[in-house]
């Protein structure tokens, strides 16, 4: 039966179908994770959020695309017809091709085994800028454009820091192979978050600056720039940006997962009696299935309680699925184990990394827009460049020691808390230069004296 | 047969944008048809198994010196789209001195499959699953054989670099 | 397998597009786009050739071909933006101050 599951997964039409899934189902995930966003900004501001369409709001993201499906299509009069067509398709097309070489679990991944792997991922989200930048000139519009520089001067200036963070994830796994980073982390016993914490979250701040996520978004700031680069686009034109920034968002998300947290790998893959946790699927879904008929019954509407039924049983089928997929004995579906246990903490994973960015944007206040090319320029680049080095010297020393797996921790340390202390004298230096930099300069050519600049 | 396939549909793509390219008023439309020539030269790339010269043409030329171009261009306001002097001349001497050059080097080429083994050299290619893994190949060639060349690069970038700041930075009247 | 001859032939052709560029605009940014067009078409025979020997050198070469194509990109569009802050212009028949 292993043999007939690794035919499958390598018949000619897998990756097709994969392809397939990803241009049908991620905008329907797109539009779900906008749900769950604002569903998690209402709990953080202490009121409910969507609740009427569908019980607890679960059918507002399909009220929101029959909205902007049926709306009028709006091209401003003197703007380029051509061009402001191809901006948002641009984004689209390059945030789902990305999505080519990234590995939802061991089996669903489109270009499989490219050599250049993860390298593919962040390329191609570097075709991204153009959608906006095109698109924000298209418009004909002085706040769009604006919008769109700011926005692109931003996205350039964070790809270099997330490519040096991510350089230092491949030191670590010695390939760009997806599937040859997870394989490494799993026969070194430990994510790379660990050996890497560093790059780790370096990667974790370009990575919300790269999708002008809050705190980084003034270029879309609402209160600001009216919509920045997507002012004049209205309808299905902006949806496509719309689902273009989330799907950025997983991306970026699968990206981090994928070189730092281990994959598709659960926690402690190496430890035998760890296994217990391969449960936790199964037990969760079931979790939600009760909890779903538990409040079946109390939904106002007959409508509302059938599709409560509905959500449960679903639920119910999947949970049935990963418990016939376990790898225990015999049980019937057990060559589906690693596919589908594999995704199940892909993107868990994923969505915990999707979570923080949600958490942030709710938390913390805008930067100015100098503030954040500051951050970028004059504190990441230096410390991710930093980084780079520090664990470079830290894989040769353990090299030369032959410390493995968890030992690589201990030789780790020393060149991490390097480049923390690097980082925060770089942020000392900063706030000494950034007030007297940033302050506006008077009639007389000296600069005003403000305590609240930088 | 896919090879072929995909071969000609990258081939038509650059072929047309590039025509496209050098014939359009709006430099910002010149611009879009580069990228979309650039990106097909990148398929192509991609289509003889050269992986990391793909992604690197990516990252590099489209997702580095177009967005520099574009910048510029909007920068120096060439967004509109400006009357162009017809030079008929100029332009029927180009053409003409290309049509021939293309005529002949494609003849030699032609010809050269004809007659193997007496003109031109037609090698023929290995299949593709015995290639060596192409970064890693590649890699390994940068940093032995060609190291010096890769060092001289850097300081090229980092003068080019110095160089373009200074011509693009503001004269300001400070002493 | 493809015969070379139609990398080739594609490789020329693009060249030839970008040479006809180069003679025909008068806009010297559109003349630049179309001298990274000519080193693309480089690019293309280059790694055709190195494909089809079996040699990696071939795509070192076009590496390095690429990352001059952008410091030679980045410098002359500085260029043309500090000849534009003095001159308001970017077309080639204006730029005649050596002419006699």
């Amino acid at each position: 039966m292993l043999q007939g599951a690794l035919a499958f997964v390598q018949a000619w039409w897998v990756e097709l179908l994969c392809a397939v899934l990803i241009v049908l189902v991620v905008p329907l995930i797109a539009g779900y994770i906008v749900l769950v966003e604002r569903k998690v900004m209402a709990d953080m501001q202490a009121r409910l959020g969507p609740m009427r369409v569908g019980p607890h709001g679960l059918l507002q993201p399909i009220a929101d695309a029959l909205k902007l499906l049926i709306k009028e299509d709006l091209i401003p009069d003197d703007a380029d017809k051509f061009i402001f067509w191809f901006a948002p398709v641009l984004s689209m097309t390059a945030a789902l091709t990305s999505m080519g070489a990234v590995a939802f679990g061991p089996w669903f991944q489109v270009a499989r085994d490219i050599n250049i792997g993860l390298l593919f991922v962040v390329g191609i989200s570097a075709l991204g800028p153009f959608g906006i930048v095109l698109g924000g000139w298209a418009s004909n519009n002085h706040y769009s454009i604006i919008g769109a520089i700011r926005s692109t001067a931003q996205l350039i200036s964070y790809e270099t820091t997330a490519g040096f963070a991510l350089v230092s994830g491949f030191l670590l796994a010695g390939t760009l192979k997806v599937s040859g980073i997870v394989q490494a982390q799993l026969t070194d016993q430990v994510w790379y978050v660990f050996l890497a914490p560093v790059g780790f979250f370096t990667y974790l701040i370009a990575s919300i600056a790269e999708t002008n996520r809050a705190p980084f978004d003034l270029p879309e700031a609402e209160s600001e720039l009216v919509a920045g680069y997507m002012t004049e686009y209205s309808g299905f034109r902006w949806s496509l940006y719309f689902l273009a920034e989330y799907a950025n968002m997983i991306v970026v998300g699968a990206v981090g997962t994928t070189l730092f947290l281990g994959g598709w790998l659960r926690p402690f893959p190496n430890v035998q009696w760890m296994g217990w946790v391969d449960a936790l699927p199964g037990v969760l879904l079931g979790a939600v299935g009760v909890y779903c008929v538990v409040r079946a019954g109390k939904q106002p509407a007959q409508v509302q309680a059938l599709f409560m039924w509905a959500v449960a049983a679903a639920c119910f089928a999947v949970a049935l699925i990963f418990a016939l997929a376990a790898p225990v004995g015999n049980a019937p579906l057990k060559f589906m184990y690693a596919g589908l246990y594999g995704a199940f903490w892909f993107l868990l994973k994923v969505s915990a990394y999707i979570y923080i960015f949600m958490w942030l944007r709710f938390t913390l206040p805008r930067f100015r827009f100098d503030q954040l090319m500051r951050l970028g320029w004059h504190i990441l680049i230096p410390l991710a460049l930093v980084n780079v080095v520090g664990v470079g010297i830290g894989l040769a020393i353990q090299s030369a020691l032959g410390w493995n797996h968890w030992m690589g921790l201990l030789a780790m340390l020393p060149t991490t808390l390097g480049t923390i202390v690097v980082g925060m004298l770089l942020i000392r230096w900063n706030d000494k230069h950034a007030a007297a930099a940033s302050a506006p300069i008077a009639t007389d050519g000296t600069r005003v004296e403000d305590s609240y600049a930088g | 047969m896919l090879d072929s396939i995909v071969f000609y549909f990258f081939a038509s793509i650059a072929v047309i944008s590039a025509m496209l390219m050098i014939t359009r008023r709006n430099a910002i439309h010149s611009a879009v048809f580069l990228i979309t020539t650039l990106l097909s030269t990148a398929g192509i790339f991609l289509q003889l198994r050269a992986e990391f010269l793909f992604i690197a043409q990516i990252i590099l030329y489209v997702g580095g010196i177009m967005v520099l171009f574009i910048f510029v261009i909007m920068l120096v306001r060439l967004d509109v789209p400006l009357p162009q002097i017809r030079s008929p001349l100029r332009q029927r001497i180009a053409v003409f001195v290309a049509v021939i050059v293309f005529a002949e080097a494609a003849y030699i080429v032609w010809k050269a499959h004809a007659m193997q083994g007496q003109g031109i050299l037609i090698p023929t290619a290995a299949p593709a699953d015995k290639l060596p893994p192409n970064t890693e190949d590649l890699a390994r060639s940068l940093f032995g054989m060609y190291l010096l060349p890769f060092e001289i690069a850097s300081v090229l970038l980092l003068v080019a670099m110095i160089g373009a700041v200074v011509m693009a930075k503001k004269r300001t009247n400070t002493p | 397998m493809m015969p070379i001859g139609h990398y080739l032939i594609l490789s020329l052709a693009l060249l030839l597009i970008g040479a006809a560029g180069v003679i025909t605009r008068r806009n010297v940014i559109i003349v630049l786009m179309s001298i990274e067009l000519i080193l693309n078409a480089v690019n293309i025979n280059l790694v055709a050739f190195s494909r089809y020997y079996g040699d990696v050198a071939g795509q070192v070469f076009a590496l390095f071909i690429i990352a001059d194509a952008a410091a030679e990109a980045a410098v002359g569009l500085g260029i043309m933006i500090a000849f534009f802050r003095n001159r308001e212009t970017v077309l080639a028949d204006e730029m005649d101050l050596l002419k006699w």
